[in-house]
């Protein structure tokens, strides 16, 4: 049994020391905005916010994040990040989406970001719908 | 009826599928739990490109605490039948391998358990003991083509370019992977998937199953996780998943994972294409000879073998030459069998045709874009030789728009200038919206006319209007990303006058209750042809009642009050009218005839145009290519929504600026994968893709209902050779090979 | 894909940590940001018995100047010129929130750069057995290092470079590299003093070239024939994505632009 506070709410689960955290959140938690794609740490779609830094839940796993404040795409506050993503078409299926969320709300807390850094940002997701230049767009408008 | 003053169908609107999406409420396949207590699936797979399987033995395996159950391959066989396709091979195939193996990933047995964890634990302990066999290459399928007077032209020809064009095996690798709940209950399966359609393929699973068609209820998930074509293959595993749920007297789910998804769900074919081209003097096209192969992998996987047909109408691409003839052929190989993947057929031909008109350029010393205009096809509508037909278009206005925006010739004169840059054109015909009939040109007349006739390519949808005055549409388009459910309010919204925001749409698809046919899904470029199309008819049968009833009260009530009538009281209504207030309508697109014995086919409905330019250099020490601009510019008739169309495209051009610099899929000499996960097959990242410009033209299409041609796939088609021309124009070499990486550029940099 | 069953201790201090490695030997594996064991955990290609979390031992978390914790993430460690440059190579944005400088070292990725960054830098780490090993010492080959199996990393000693540069080429942004280099040169007057120029990526581990470079014009030039004789102590093996001949060539490349910078 592991305890983490998620999205503010202290949250308790099974987790056998070889799960994931992103089995943990899905499956234990209900938490299904955190997505899968590979479980090899390329895609970054399942990127959450650990301890105040976006990481991939499936390279850690939820033991490692006992006692421990996670954020996840459910607990984004609705804002510009997420209406610029609309405005600029950002997302199409929209599986990748949460964790490019939680990597740009981790880049856009630590200040003002080029367009450099942005796309730097996004060398570690894969989007295969968009062609990556609607959400550089959006992140860099929600920059302001 | 309120008529809005600015129609909303043309209006770049946002989506109304992002909100959930962005707030982490998608609804995507692994997210569901459609049926309580469905058990987890393991799926074991052959190590070995062919082996023979001599046993299995699950005894460890079964005695795992947790484990419930293994189905074994020999059972699938005992259980189901072979998966029927467009040809006869003779290697029938089930939904796991029964005596031998036939590719590496080839599902071999199922493991279900309480967790997945779990099944993979137990899938560990079955004893698998193989004996390994030498690869192998069967040739199952060969046809001729010919139209026109094919060797008049070539004795006629001045100048004859062959050469041999290799198109690798790449796959679309949507982010989300396959997955399925199965539910066996009685004599029927219910199975949620993330299905993408053709539903040809449903029939298709239903078969193998022995049920009839009723008894196999597939559900799609509100949201897929992009598919690309590569989530047809699912229809593999909803009956592998039924058979295991029949057995082990449980629901069964399972998740695909990526190294079973690269390696088992579905690759573009590996083509081979040998290509003479006849010209004149002047530079006309006077004929054009192909020879394929096609690697279509172990098995003849539904509906293949359409990758070599669905561009049959567009053998002679975008240009007005008569003379074309073809000689197909289809192996089978132990590597995993092809399937849908965006493009489909188009980048295989394109790379053929398109190489060969920039080499035929340097060979009669005119510039490429010049030959290019010259064989362009100039009046519409036009039937191609192989019976295609090009609906609308203005292909030398696009070619005039593109070399303008990329001032084609200020790069040519710094070419001459000594930049060292290279410059590719590609002009495409995109078609959309396929002919269910052209799979049959792979029998010959004389079997096809032995069958029945297939043609055309309908869709369905239901729109219901709620005693509230609430709209609900029902799309059977199963969209993965693509907007269908926002453009499908934009329609309604026009016919009904109604907000589109009010409006709900759905597009999950569920075969108990939607209205579908064989052919509806998201392939071909589908959704803005017959799509579209399904919504405009069953809006437009419901505008006509509402405006009866309109008409019958005298006066202009409003919608609400009409739904009040048709729910609360049907005797308010003209006499004889139904009652509710609810529309199924089909559109099926027109001038899609089964091919004629001549083998002439119109494969696809409509056919849109691009021309793409790339400029790029080329590093000489790393062989890196940088692609310095791009240029597309579109003529896909009248566009539906301009956002959610330039999403398509640059997705489109993404995919096609992967298969060209970045992606292939790699087996070594033994039927080994050598591609097997992200880290070595290379999906680009925002950093690696190149900026793209994009232009439109707007000629409507006269083929369908709202003038909209499909253009999701155009880009995938054209990039790979607009690229790959342009790295050649670069080193001024002929040779160049997909994908373009730095090593093989360096390669033939030492040439 | 899923990690097959394996017990798990977190301990909180360097001792425990040390001791549970000795009970474990072999058996164990260590856990710092898992940026590369837990996809092997993953793939099920490492099947250890015990995994021993050292995140939560709080002085491996520590940086004094030049010497970095073994656990301080790689977004963290900035600073030193040479790792400034090559940072943004090592990984992703969000890999490098997570991944840990000690990770790196003790995985010994022959195309990873940190490994590279010290070796060059003339660094050093010390052990939970007291011993301080140098960097050059240290990566013996691939996934190799001279720790033993019940030996932790505690920390690595970075000394600044001189003038610096690194360059590496990898077939997409953050993917491993094909072939890099790493350098640090004394320049005066127009000369080069001494200089210390790594490869990595076309050897098994990260070495430092005898390009003889002592004394040569800071030049293009000399940048340029020292990238060729580089290349000629090279002979990497050809993979997937790239024949011999190719990253034989590249190492003539990235070295001649390492230096460049440098100079």
């Amino acid at each position: 049994m592991i305890e983490v506070r998620v999205n503010g709410r202290l949250r308790r689960g099974e987790a056998e020391p070889r799960l994931l955290l992103s089995d943990f959140l899905r499956h234990e938690l209900g938490l299904t905005g955190t997505h899968v794609g590979c479980e090899h740490g390329v895609c970054g779609a399942c990127t959450v916010e650990l301890d105040g830094l976006a990481v991939r839940s499936c390279l850690t796993l939820a033991v490692q994040a006992d006692g421990c404040e996670i954020r996840t795409v459910e607990g984004l506050e609705w804002g510009r990040l997420q209406e610029a993503f609309r405005r600029h078409h950002a997302l199409q299926c929209g599986f990748c989406t949460p964790g490019i969320l939680m990597a740009a709300t981790d880049l856009l807390a630590r200040g003002p970001v080029t367009r450099e850094q942005v796309v730097d940002l996004l060398g570690g997701h894969l989007c295969r719908c968009t062609g990556y230049e609607p959400i550089v767009s959006a992140i860099l408008e929600a920059a302001g | 009826m309120k008529v809005t003053a600015e129609p909303w169908v043309g209006r770049a609107l946002p989506r109304f599928e992002d909100e959930a999406l962005l707030r982490g409420e998608g609804r995507f396949m692994d997210d569901i739990e459609p049926v309580p207590h469905a058990r987890h699936a393991a799926i074991m797979r052959s190590p070995f490109a062919h082996a023979r399987i001599e046993s299995i033995d699950a005894t460890a395996a079964l005695e795992l605490p947790g484990v419930l159950g293994i189905l074994t391959g020999d059972e699938v066989m005992a259980m189901s039948r072979p998966f029927t396709a467009g040809v006869e091979s003779g290697v029938p195939y089930y939904a796991a391998a029964s005596g031998t193996a036939r590719y590496a990933g080839e599902p071999v047995a199922v493991v279900v358990a309480e967790s997945r964890y779990l099944a993979e634990d137990a899938a560990e302990l079955v004893v698998v003991d193989y004996e390994p066999l030498d690869v192998e290459q069967l040739p199952i399928h060969e046809r001729f083509f010919s139209y026109g007077a094919v060797d008049a032209a070539f004795e006629a020809a001045d100048v004859v370019v062959r050469g041999r064009y290799d198109v690798p095996r790449w796959t679309g690798a949507p982010v989300e992977c396959l997955g399925v709940i199965a539910d066996w209950r009685g004599d029927a399966l219910t199975a949620w998937a993330n299905f993408q359609g053709p539903f040809t393929l449903h029939s298709v699973a239903a078969a193998a199953l022995g049920l009839p068609g009723s008894k196999l209820r597939l559900i799609t998930p509100p949201d897929s996780g992009g598919s690309f074509g590569i989530k047809s293959s699912v229809f593999v595993y909803v009956v592998l998943m039924g058979l295991a749920s029949r057995k082990l007297g449980v629901p069964v789910r399972w998740t695909e994972d990526r190294l079973e998804h690269l390696a088992a769900s579905a690759h573009a074919t590996g083509r081979s294409t040998e290509l003479e081209a006849a010209f004149a003097a002047d530079g006309e096209l006077l004929g054009l000879r192909y020879a394929v192969e096609e690697d279509v992998g172990a098995y003849v996987r539904a509906p293949e073998p359409a990758t070599l047909y669905r561009m049959h109408g567009s053998l002679s691409g975008a240009y007005r030459v008569r003379n074309v003839a073809a000689h197909n052929r289809v192996l089978l190989t132990n590597r995993c069998p092809s399937g849908l993947n965006r493009g489909f057929g188009g980048p295989q031909l394109y790379f053929a045709i398109e190489r060969t008109m920039d080499r035929a350029a340097k060979q009669l010393g005119v510039d490429p874009a010049e030959l290019r205009r010259r064989n362009l096809v100039r009046e519409f509508p036009y039937t191609t030789p192989s019976g295609g037909i090009y609906d609308s278009g203005d292909f030398e206005a696009c070619l005039d728009d593109a070399l303008e925006l990329v001032r084609y010739d200020d790069r040519r004169a710094e070419q001459v200038a000594g930049e060292q840059i290279g410059i590719g054109i590609a002009c495409v015909v995109e078609p959309s919206v396929s002919n269910m009939g052209y799979i049959t040109l792979a029998l010959t007349p004389g079997a096809r006319a032995a069958g029945l006739p297939k043609s055309g390519n309908a869709e369905g949808c239901i729109i219901t209007i709620g005693p509230l005055g609430g709209v609900s549409v029902r799309l059977s388009t199963t969209p993965q990303g693509q907007g269908h459910r926002t453009v499908a309010a934009q329609i309604v919204a026009d016919r009904l006058g109604v907000d589109p925001a009010e409006i709900e749409v759905s597009g999950e698809m569920d075969t108990s209750t939607n209205a579908w046919s064989v052919a509806s899904g998201a392939y071909s470029s589908r959704f803005s042809g017959v799509g579209a199309g399904a919504v405009a008819a069953a809006a437009d049968k419901l505008a006509a009642k509402i405006a009866a009833i309109r008409e019958h009260a005298g006066e202009e009530i409003s919608l609400r009050r009409v739904a009040g009538m048709c729910h609360w009281n049907p005797e308010s209504l003209p006499e004889g009218m139904e009652a509710g207030l609810s529309a199924v309508a089909f559109f099926s697109a027109p001038h899609l005839e089964p091919p004629d014995a001549d083998d002439r086919v119109s494969s696809s409905a409509s056919h849109g145009f691009i021309v793409d330019v790339a400029v790029v250099n080329v590093d000489r020490d790393t062989g890196a290519v940088r692609v310095l601009d791009y240029v597309t510019v579109h003529d896909a008739g009248r566009l539906l929504n301009p956002l959610i169309v330039d999403g398509q495209i640059k997705g489109g051009f993404a995919h096609g600026a992967a298969a060209a610099l970045f992606e292939r899929i790699i087996y070594d000499a033994d039927g080994t994968l050598l591609t097997g996960t992200f880290i070595d097959y290379l999906c680009p990242t925002a950093p690696d893709l190149p900026p793209l410009t994009i232009a439109h033209r707007e000629t409507p299409s006269s083929a369908m209902p709202l003038g909209a041609k499909g253009l999701g796939e155009g880009n995938t088609m054209s990039a790979p050779v607009a690229i790959a021309n342009a790295v050649a124009d670069a080193l001024g070499t002929d040779g160049v090979e997909l994908p373009v990486t730095p090593p093989r550029v360096w390669e033939l940099l030492q040439q | 894909m899923k990690p097959p069953p394996f017990l798990y201790e977190r301990p909180d201090t360097l001792e425990e940590a040390a001791s549970l490695l000795a009970e474990h030997g072999d058996d164990a594996k260590v856990l710092a940001g898992g940026q590369s064991l837990v996809p092997m955990l993953n793939f099920r290609l490492v099947r250890p018995t015990v995994l021993v979390d050292i995140n939560r031992i709080a002085e491996l978390g520590e940086r004094e100047d030049g010497r970095v914790g073994a656990t301080v993430r790689q977004r963290d460690f900035t600073g030193n010129r040479l790792v400034d440059l090559a940072m943004p190579y090592v990984g992703h944005y969000v890999t490098r929130n997570r991944g840990t400088v000690g990770g790196s070292l003790a995985h010994a990725d022959a195309s990873a750069e940190l490994p590279l960054c010290l070796v060059v830098l003339g660094g050093e780490v010390s052990t939970s057995k007291g011993r301080r090993v140098a960097a050059e010492e240290l990566f013996i080959s691939h996934y190799t290092t001279a720790l033993a199996a019940d030996e932790l990393l505690v920390d690595a000693t970075w000394p600044e470079g001189d003038t610096v540069g690194f360059e590496e080429v990898a077939l997409r942004h953050g993917d491993f590299a094909l072939s890099m280099c790493a350098c640090s040169l004394r320049v005066e007057s127009g000369e080069i003093r001494s200089a210390r120029v790594g490869v990595g990526a076309v050897v098994e581990r990260p070495l430092l070239l005898e390009l003889e470079l002592e004394g040569a014009p800071a030049t293009a030039e000399t940048a340029r024939e020292a990238g060729e004789r580089a290349a000629a102590l090279v002979e990497p093996p050809g993979h997937l994505h790239a024949s011999s001949a190719y990253l034989k060539h590249l190492t003539s490349v990235v070295v001649t632009r390492a230096l460049e910078q440098a100079l």
